[in-house]
């Protein structure tokens, strides 16, 4: 099964990172999802741009745009790990791992997913 | 990160809003500030074992709160301390309180902070220190080397500001939206003059600098997610962080300033230059244009270009034609000549300077420039005798530099043709 690891942290503490403090923290992180890799089990990793860059579309029958992200909260969904885990008990252990190599105090939400197009833009 | 960095950055992301709230809470900037020190000493004591609060923002203006309470209780001996462990255990009071204290109060608080910061009485030098000192939380140390005067100089100059900060009277209730709208514009320039300080340093200066820049994005990152649809703050960010993302490519090992033409685009920041592309589409969604949004879809224009020689210069002499209608200066004019030159020549150019010498008599890049023009010309004479002035005008090493690098090709080529 694909899980979705999704990051949530408080983007003004990220933000405050000097380009070697965020530098150490991906090498870090590197380490378990290089290891992943290697199993063949990592889909894509993925870092949001900071929320500032977020447009939301409500929907309905006249549809509106909103500046900013969908919910404002005290921690922001910063990006995700698309990860193949046999289980929710391996899956919580790759995000426990992850979370070692972790630098900050917040929070992955552990979901399972679906592919429905799994083919990849040609960016 | 050890504990020690990782509370020192959560506290440095914290600092702006915290000290917003506490600001509003105590009315005066000394008092804030020792609330806010006094909370970060109770962080490092509680967090590494309690583990880190939830909301730091609020966990910092609560404890900060309350530990200058007790400041001003023992001062009076009015009654005794609460016990310490009291206050550091917050599990409880955290949620309501992170509720108490919600985004419009942090918008409000922090655009008031900024805006006492920015006081127009303070001269721009002294609005920017005290920004970084009491906004940032840079040391003085810090400030002074990015300043290149003493810790001594520096600490006087912040004093000055804050005691004059001080005399005048800012309201502290929710401000309407004209004031807010004249609040947040005031706040934008004096960010971008934040900007400016990092982003016009060069040779030793510009390592030493270059933080100023980011600490400028960084608030306007926080300000735009206080205000996300106000299309100016998205500009202004979008604008640093576009100039930015040339900051690894426009100085050259010895710190001389490389020309936006010889310039290694290959240096040039992508994820900054995404980002800047990003706000801007945001930005012109709104069909307001204001002058942070025109110079940004300006840098974006060269951000776009992947070779100089692509650059859409037609496209660059329009938006500074709307520059100058939006915003009209001898500056601007000076520009628009340049993008004039790549269109139609340099004649049609020089025509412009000509027009334009009154109004920039002592002003270096306008004899840089025309100089270049007249070796384009082909008037080597003219060239030299511009460049001279650019010379006597130059404000840093750096620029000086550039121009005798123009005189000596000059002369080279007079040589040759002799």
């Amino acid at each position: 099964m694909l899980y979705a690891i999704l990051c949530y942290d408080s983007e003004d503490v990220v933000e405050s990172w000097t380009p070697e403090q965020d530098a150490a923290v991906i090498a870090k992180l590197d380490v378990v999802t290089g290891k992943l890799a290697r199993e063949g089990r990592l889909g894509p990793v993925v870092r949001l741009m900071p929320t500032t860059t977020a447009t939301t579309l409500r929907k309905g029958k006249e549809t509106i745009i909103v500046d900013g992200p969908f919910a404002e909260t005290k921690e922001q969904l910063l990006g995700f790990f698309i990860v193949d885990c046999a289980s929710l008990e391996h899956a919580i252990a790759t995000a426990k791992d992850l979370g070692q190599a972790s630098s900050t105090s917040g929070s992955y939400e552990i979901r399972p997913l679906r592919l429905l197009r799994p083919e990849a833009p040609r960016a | 990160m050890s504990a020690v960095a990782w509370i020192d950055v959560a506290v440095r992301g914290a600092r702006p809003q915290a000290m917003g709230a506490l600001l509003r809470h105590f009315r005066d900037l000394d008092l804030a500030e020792e609330a806010f020190q006094e909370a970060c000493l109770r962080a490092l004591k509680s967090w590494p074992k309690n583990g880190p609060p939830r909301d730091t923002v609020a966990w910092l203006v609560f404890v900060g709160r309350n530990a200058a309470l007790d400041g001003v209780r023992r001062r009076r001996k009015e009654r005794e301390l609460p016990g310490e462990v009291a206050l550091s255990d917050l599990s409880d009071a955290e949620g309501p309180l992170a509720e108490q204290i919600d985004d419009a109060d942090y918008r409000d608080d922090l655009l008031r902070l900024l805006f006492m910061c920015c006081h127009p009485e303070l001269p721009a030098t002294q609005q920017i220190a005290l920004a970084l000192r009491i906004v940032c939380g840079l040391t003085v140390p810090e400030i002074a080397r990015a300043f290149l005067v003493t810790d001594v100089a520096m600490e006087q100059r912040i004093t000055r500001a804050k005691n004059r900060v001080a005399a005048e009277q800012i309201p502290f209730e929710a401000p309407g939206a004209r004031e807010r709208a004249e609040r947040l514009a005031a706040v934008a320039a004096v960010l971008y003059l934040l900007f400016n300080e990092g982003y016009s340093a060069t040779g030793g200066s510009a390592y030493v600098r270059a933080p100023l820049c980011d600490e400028a994005i960084r608030l306007a990152r926080i300000l735009l997610r206080l205000f996300p649809a106000e299309p100016e703050m998205l500009g202004l960010a979008a604008l640093m962080l576009l100039q930015h993302s040339r900051s690894r490519a426009r100085l050259d090992a010895q710190g001389a300033i490389v020309l936006l033409e010889d310039q290694d685009r290959g240096l040039w920041d992508r994820d900054r230059i995404a980002e800047g592309l990003a706000l801007l589409d945001k930005a012109l969604r709104h069909a307001a244009p204001g002058p942070y949004q025109v110079q940004a879809a300006i840098a974006a224009l060269h951000a776009r270009a992947a070779r100089f020689e692509d650059t859409d210069w037609a496209e660059i002499e329009q938006l500074y034609a709307a520059l100058e209608r939006l915003q009209p200066s001898p500056v601007i004019s000076l520009n628009r000549a340049v993008a004039v030159a790549k269109l139609r020549g340099p004649a049609a150019a020089l025509a412009m300077l000509d027009s334009l010498a009154k109004d920039l008599p002592g002003y270096f890049y306008f004899f840089g420039v025309r100089g270049a023009l007249l070796v384009d010309l082909g008037r080597p004479d003219d060239a030299h005798e511009a460049f001279d002035r650019a010379l006597a005008l130059a404000k840093s090493p750096a620029e000086a530099a550039h121009i005798r690098m123009q005189i000596d090709r000059l002369m080279r080529s007079k040589d040759a043709a002799k």
